[in-house]
């Protein structure tokens, strides 16, 4: 397949553009592979691209039941961010982003990964502290953070409200300058075409509607499309995770899922270069390169498998934007949509072999599985290879619940709806 | 979203506050099974279809509601008290 | 093209003149003119510019599908932006502008990225833009150069800067019957349930209810259809169980058939009433609603569709009728279907010629033969269009032979003079309310169309929205689903006569004419049909990666006008039927909202402020006032010319030297009353509370379920069955709700009450070496001395004839007494205390001095209680009991929670003599360049009057290990790198003896 660059397309605009080949195959599938990845979402493309990239495991199969990409990669609101405070968390994210930093280049597809900062607000002194502990706890672990003060918060970002008067004052921001948001879409696609170039079969329609045992072994899965055997199934379906799981039998996970609603407004001239978090509540914000506010809040509260959200958090989230920019209120919004998380127990991740044999699981991306898209692929791609967790990610495990060893971000417990 | 309170009547979700899997069985307050101590708190039935789950109204009469709901389509089949003096009914 | 004001007709009042401006120029028009009518009416051709090529636009609709007349109304310095000027109504005053050009509409220089047409094609910036693999401009950075530049010229208006001084508005609306447009479907349901009793809102997203009537030309029970509708209005309006809602948007069907609409109350408006909301978002809970939401009309694809002066048949009939308006004097008609007949022939009657109707079909029904007849055209059957010419008006068509089976063109181009060319390619009901409560639409063949889904909540449908396209069925479907709706059987219905113009539904299934140029679909974001095959031969060919692909769809007109022929397209590349493509689900809103409106009472007013009783004293008495939750507390009562620190230290040098007072009125209180009240504080607090004497208060921590630390607070044991349990100020509400929980949920036999009852307490915290004494001196009606009042010890009594209730416990350190008095009397017994200090150098002190005496004593809050640490990484494990169970006992012994490099609390001192920060950092070795080796961290710091230092609370890897030890502090954040000790939290007085006096 022929590389993308710009004498590329300016060779293709010549011919009319008649010469562009499918970004991917649509191959049958094989009766059995090396290793079978369930789900075509960023986390499944990733890790199939770094299986055959890494670890040359080229015989493979990724099984998507719908179109690629439909889960919640193809709807998030695209920040990319290490700023994480516990170290476990900080150093896997920090990963990822050294991946995105190369990613386009990497892909040989223009991820648009756009390093325009990400700047969380703190509205009190003791917030401000907490912001600088989880800043220098990324300085010392080689991460950028810079604390900002309300004055050059202002000069960043001129709607923004940082007077003494404002119901909820600015006192400062935690800034990363390298995190920012990539194109989600393209991520999806140019990794299932990276993989698609190393061999992997990419087949979508195909729904997992149970695993093929031999004892207490997964040795495949039967699908919509027919039984297809692995010597390996791993299963990266966060969203559909507790679906899939019950297909094999295990009905009980750390992990409840729940509708996280996400919202675009029209398309504006640039008025927000970075993306910022308030810290009175739970919004974050960006503007994408076509122009439109990229926005969200909180989850939804309940269990849902129903991408589609309900009122109230809509209202919410919209009040807390226009706390914070109240110049945008006759913007209008121009479209909300809903993806399911899985909502660990802990607020973190789970990559990890098993629970069976010849299983492997990576999930509970609670609200911020795209920025790990290829830092989770790497590690997961690792742990299925080499049959152990890669360092960055052995805190990951399923088992870390009952023993105790929490990777509790924010505090709360295992209280899904809080993290 | 509408939850019927036992007490209040249909009443809009963001009245209530979502308490999570019904289905979990606390252990014995001396039991020293940390298995089931564990399954209790970070053990969850998922289930994509009804759904038993425990809902508070915080926002009205603060009581705690049983309540079947589909995690397809939202839908509330039940809600009742939890309190067993009330039969389910104020 | 040439549009003008037609002689007479139309649903305008001549009578009056309005005058606005557009762009700077001034123009005329009636009220009941849209932006886009008035401006076509003054022969303005010219409404905006494309998304990504910057091409010339004019108006394709008359309504809210509306892709291209996009406009920003000014009011003020507040700008709308993106507003279809299709839905503006004109007044007095009004101001709008044209986007997305420079400078000027006419003349703007990014339509030069119309010559790199096929060099940035759908998706071409996935192809490129990745820059060098090394070198300065490696990794992101190239990409980021472009960008820049890409960032500009994207984006359509420009929002305000300063904040928008309009109201918005919430309304809760319950109803029996919610019916969604007022076309003669919605009318007729609107009736149907009133006259059974039914409770029903009718809602229109325009300002002039009858949708149809008003511009269909037909007549209904013998009156113009438009007068049929007004006077069903009216007696609608009349009906006293009826909510009429013009301009009202209903966009969003939720679960439990609760939707939400968006009402523009006053934006047709020069002067708004007083108060008045501009918005006014509406929650409505219907027990049943009629969807009766009417059809869109598609246009067709082909070369230079886009060009100003081809609009939709349907919206020139509108003009027409509705408006009083002609689009173009000499008409040409491009057509799949009958319904483009009806609007030729509204247009000759209006005054224009009519040069010829195209349609793609050969086989014309004679009544549609009769109708172009009338319309005195030229009939070119078996034609389509494949061209149009002029700039940046339509001066003329290129016809050719073209057949409807093979979509193959023959003969030569034949070029017709137009002014104006309406297009039609069939209808698509608009079922988006439908598609969002939940099922997929289905294709019907006949129509072309895709119908609403099975109903998944209580709705029926009514009208041209369930692919009924004529005014009869509208009326008989209308008044069949008002009759469900209100529950009510169907009898007979002596349905009034409708007289229509003939016409058959559906159309033939031509989507797109093939020929060289440039084709669109997608208007506003410029998605060509070529676009569409090249999303095919790349593989993009689920509707979903088409449209996320090529972003048709994806424009604020969300693919209204664009979708199906996309799938149409998309269908034919891939040889498949429309449905197996498929259709994206429809999400809301159905039409663009406000986020004012959404916001609605909260815009302005985010969360409600918590005040103290005192509050206004502080303030009178020169506190700053800090931020801490919702609530609002003294942060320092400085002096003139004192810096923070220089005030917390004379505060707590003061209080530390003789007696200062606190408000501590926020701290979290819990009634917990019952037989059983003494065994639930048993299982939820890690102590033992059974024990407790009556008129005794203990300090008690609570443990998470999962067994790491909670919260802590004292709780007082007022009465045998009666305790008043404090919580800390951030967690009031989780304590309560935890303490309902395991009440209700868990231990249901346990007979006891938990009322919150913060509110109804004001409570001052008063200490120091002089507290007692000038207790002594203000208090009635109990003595305060040690044996009445010990340590923990309470009393009732009264201070300037209040009843008060005296605690004597202490945060601080010293001698110390919490005196908790009703609500309502707070600031009086507040003032009794000062008064009564003042002989004693009493001073008020703030949070920072509240914070430097803690942590000189080495008290816990939320800062270290933080959600993950353990009582025993707190040194709070001497309050584990081990006589019974509690909540978080077994669990809190697991490995990981007893792991010996968990972060302990520890104290830290500075040996630089400089301010510690809070969240710096704990190293063994000081790396400033690069830090690294973190062992913990500082979670709150002071200058320590007491000890003349600077000290903080940290929490260390190892904790007591490390008392004694050297370390430093790494903030490189704030650049604070320094040697200090780590030693004991209890900085001050570990033996208590100044509290215990």
């Amino acid at each position: 397949m022929a590389e993308y660059s710009a004498f590329a397309l300016l060779r293709n605009a010549l011919s009319g553009n008649k010469d562009w080949k499918p970004a991917w195959r649509k191959p049958e599938p094989k009766a059995s592979y090396d290793v079978i990845v369930i789900g075509g979402g960023g986390h499944g493309l990733s890790t199939a691209y770094y299986l055959a990239k890494e670890h040359g495991i080229t015989n493979v199969a990724v099984l998507e039941k719908g179109w690629l990409g439909s889960g919640n990669v193809g709807r998030n609101t695209t920040a990319v961010r290490s700023n994480y405070l516990l170290p476990p968390n900080t150093r896997f994210y920090e990963h990822s982003m050294k991946l995105w930093e190369n990613l386009s280049h990497d892909l040989n597809y223009n991820v648009m990964f756009s390093q325009r900062g990400c700047l969380n607000l703190a509205h009190s002194p003791a917030q401000l502290d907490d912001y600088a502990r989880r800043g220098n706890s990324m300085r010392h672990q080689g991460v950028d953070a810079e604390l900002m003060t309300p004055a050059e918060i202002k000069r960043l970002m001129p709607m923004i409200d940082v007077s003494d008067t404002a119901r909820f004052p600015v006192y400062g921001g935690l800034m990363q300058p390298r995190a920012g948001t990539a194109r989600h879409d393209a991520v999806a696609w140019g990794y299932a075409r990276g993989a698609d170039r190393r061999g992997v079969d990419i087949v979508e329609n195909c729904e997992v509607t149970g695993f093929i045992r031999d004892g207490d072994k997964i040795v495949g899965v039967s699908t919509s499309r027919g039984e297809i055997r692995a010597k390996k199934v791993a299963v990266a379906v966060a969203g559909s995770t507790g679906r899939v799981m019950q297909l094999a039998g295990i009905d009980r996970l750390p992990i409840e899922s729940h509708v996280l609603q996400a919202f675009v407004s029209e398309s504006l001239k640039p008025v927000l270069d970075t993306v910022v978090t308030f810290g009175m509540g739970h919004f974050y914000i960006s503007q994408s390169d076509k122009g439109g506010l990229v926005y969200g809040g909180d989850i939804d509260g309940y269990n849902s498998y129903a991408q589609r959200g309900n009122l109230p958090i809509v209202e919410d989230v919209m009040a807390e934007m226009l706390a914070l920019f109240p110049s945008l209120a006759s913007v209008r919004m121009l479209r909300s949509w809903g993806g399911v998380c899985d909502m660990s127990m802990d607020g973190s991740p789970i990559i990890t072999k098993g629970p069976l044999p010849g299983m492997y699981l990576n999930c509970g991306w609670c609200y911020g599985g795209f920025k790990a898209t290829p830092a989770s692929g790497f590690c997961f791609a690792h742990t299925i290879a080499r049959d152990e967790p890669h360092d960055l990610n052995a805190a990951f495990t399923l088992d870390r619940f009952h023993r105790g060893i929490l990777i509790d971000e924010k505090g709360q417990g295992a209280t899904p709806r809080l993290h | 979203m509408l939850i019927t309170c036992p007490y209040c009547g249909p009443r809009d979700v963001s009245e209530f506050t979502y308490q999570g899997d019904g289905n979990r069985q606390r252990p014995a307050p001396n039991s020293q099974n940390l298995d089931a101590w564990n399954e209790y708190v970070y053990d969850r039935l998922n289930p994509a279809g009804d759904h038993n789950e425990i809902w508070q109204h915080s926002g009205g009469c603060r009581i705690h509601l049983r309540v079947v709901r589909n995690t397809l389509t939202h839908a509330v089949s039940s809600a009742v008290a939890v309190r067993g003096h009330h039969g389910g009914k104020p | 093209m040439s549009a003008r004001r037609t002689e007479g007709g139309g649903r305008i009042d001549r009578a009056r003149t309005i005058r606005f401006t557009f762009d700077g120029a001034t123009y005329s028009g009636h009220p009941g003119d849209t932006l886009a009518s008035a401006l076509l009416a003054n022969g303005v051709s010219l409404f905006g510019r494309s998304f990504k090529y910057h091409r010339p636009r004019g108006v394709l609709s008359a309504g809210v599908d509306e892709p291209n007349a996009l406009v920003t109304v000014l009011r003020g310095q507040a700008r709308e932006p993106n507003i279809p000027a299709t839905i503006v109504e004109i007044h007095d005053g009004l101001v709008a502008e044209s986007q997305n050009r420079f400078p000027s509409l006419a003349w703007d220089v990014s339509a030069v990225n119309q010559l790199a047409g096929p060099l940035i094609s759908a998706g071409f910036y996935y192809k490129t833009f990745m820059g060098p693999v090394i070198g300065p401009l490696k990794g992101t950075r190239f990409w980021m150069v472009c960008e820049r530049f890409i960032r500009r010229a994207a984006g359509l208006g420009r929002a305000g800067a300063v904040p928008d001084k309009a109201r918005y508005e919430r309304m809760n609306a319950f109803c029996d019957v919610l019916v969604v447009g007022a076309g003669p479907a919605g009318l007729t349901a609107a009736k149907a349930a009133a006259e059974k009793g039914a409770r029903v809102v009718l809602a229109d997203i325009e300002p002039r209810l009858g949708g149809s009537a008003n511009w269909s030309g037909e007549v209904i029970d013998g009156k113009p259809a438009a007068d049929w509708a007004a006077a069903a209005v009216n007696d609608l309006r009349a009906a006293d169980n009826v909510r009429l809602l013009p301009r009202t948007t209903v966009w969003g069907y939720y679960d439990g058939n609760t939707l939400a609409a968006l009402e523009r109350v006053s934006d047709h408006k020069q002067h708004p009433a007083k108060g008045e909301p501009r918005h006014r978002t509406w929650t409505i809970r219907a027990k049943s609603v009629v969807l009766a939401t009417g059809a869109l009309e598609r246009p067709l694809v082909f070369p230079g569709n886009d060009r100003p002066g081809v609009m939709l048949a349907g919206a020139a009939e509108r003009y027409a009728n509705e408006f009083g308006v002609l689009p173009g004097q000499k008409v040409a008609v491009f057509t799949n279907n009958d319904s483009a007949y009806r609007a030729a022939h509204a247009l000759r009657q209006a005054g224009a010629a009519i040069a010829a109707i195209v349609d793609v079909r050969t086989d014309i029904s004679a009544d549609m033969l009769d109708f172009a007849g009338k319309a005195e055209t030229e009939m070119l059957t078996g034609h389509a269009v494949v061209a149009t010419e002029g700039g940046k008006a339509l001066t003329g068509i290129k016809v050719q032979r073209f057949d409807a089976a093979s979509g193959a063109l023959s003969g030569e181009p034949r070029s017709i003079h137009a002014d104006c060319l309406l297009m039609s390619g069939g209808w698509s009901p608009a079922i988006h309310l439908a598609s969002q409560a939940g099922a997929r639409a289905e294709w019907n063949e006949a129509l072309q169309a895709f119908l609403p889904p099975k109903p998944n909540q209580k709705w029926t449908g009514a009208g041209a929205f369930t692919g009924a396209f004529s005014t009869t069925e509208a009326i008989e479907q209308g008044h069949a689903a008002g009759l469900t709706a209100s529950g009510a059987r169907s009898k007979h219905f002596d349905a009034p006569a409708v007289e229509a113009a003939p016409g058959a539904p559906g159309s033939e299934p031509v989507f797109e004419i093939t020929a060289p140029g440039k084709s669109f679909v997608d208007f506003q974001h410029d998605v060509t049909a070529d676009d569409v095959r090249l999303a095919h031969r790349e593989g993009f060919v689920s509707v979903e990666h088409l449209k996320r692909y090529t972003t048709l769809g994806m424009a604020t007109d969300q693919g209204k006008t664009s979708n199906v022929p996309g799938l149409a397209i998309m269908a034919a590349a891939l040889g498949k039927e429309i449905p197996q493509v498929g259709t994206t689900r429809f999400r809301p809103p159905y039409a663009a909202v406000s986020l004012g409106s959404l916001a609605g009472e909260r815009y302005g007013d985010l969360k409600p402020e918590r005040l103290t009783p005192m509050h206004d004293w502080h303030l009178a008495n020169g506190a700053s006032m800090y931020s801490a939750g919702l609530w609002w507390r003294p942060q320092i009562y400085g002096h003139a010319g004192e810096t923070v620190e220089q005030a917390y230290v004379r505060e707590t040098k003061a209080t530390r030297g003789s007696a200062g007072i606190v408000d501590v009125s926020t701290l979290g209180k819990i009634a917990v009353q019952g037989p059983d009240a003494a065994e639930l504080l048993d299982r939820v607090y890690t102590n033992m509370f059974s024990t407790l004497a009556v008129g005794k208060a203990r300090y008690g921590l609570m443990l998470r379920e999962d067994g790491l630390a909670f919260d802590d607070g004292t709780t007082w044991r007022l009465g045998e069955q009666d305790f008043l349990m404090t919580t800390t100020t951030a967690n009031a509400g989780k304590v309560m709700q935890h303490l309902e929980y395991f009440l209700e949920v868990i231990w249901p036999d346990l007979k006891v009450t938990v009322t919150s009852v913060t509110d109804q307490w004001a409570g001052a915290a008063i200490g120091g070496p002089k507290a007692r004494e000038i207790l002594a001196s203000c208090v009635e009606g109990t003595a305060v001395d040690n044996a009445t009042l010990p340590f923990m010890g309470i009393v009732h009594g009264e201070i300037a004839g209040v009843p008060v209730m005296i605690c004597r416990l202490s945060f601080s350190g010293e001698m110390a007494f919490e005196v908790y008095c009703g609500a309502d009397w707070g600031t009086h017994v507040w003032e009794a205390l000062i008064e009564a200090g003042k002989p004693f150098d009493l001073v008020p002190y703030g949070l920072e001095a509240l914070g430097t005496m803690r942590i000189e004593k080495g008290h816990v809050t939320g800062a270290e209680i933080d959600g993950r640490t353990t009582a025993r990484d707190l040194h709070l494990d001497w309050m584990l009991s081990k006589k019974k169970p509690f909540i978080g006992s077994a669990m809190m012994d697991r490995e990981g929670l007893i792991a010996a490099d968990r972060l302990q609390l520890v104290g830290v001192v500075s040996l630089d003599n400089r301010p510690l920060n809070g969240g710096a950092h704990i190293v063994e070795q000081l790396d400033e360049k690069n830090p690294h080796g973190s062992i913990g961290h500082i979670t709150a710091c002071c200058y320590s009057p007491s000890l003349g230092k600077y000290i903080a609370l940290a929490l260390v890897e190892g904790g007591k290990a490390r008392h004694g030890s050297r370390a430093f502090t790494s903030d490189p954040l704030r650049g604070r790198f320094g040697p200090v000790e780590i030693v004991s939290h209890h900085f001050f007085d570990p033996e208590g003896s100044r509290m215990h006096g």
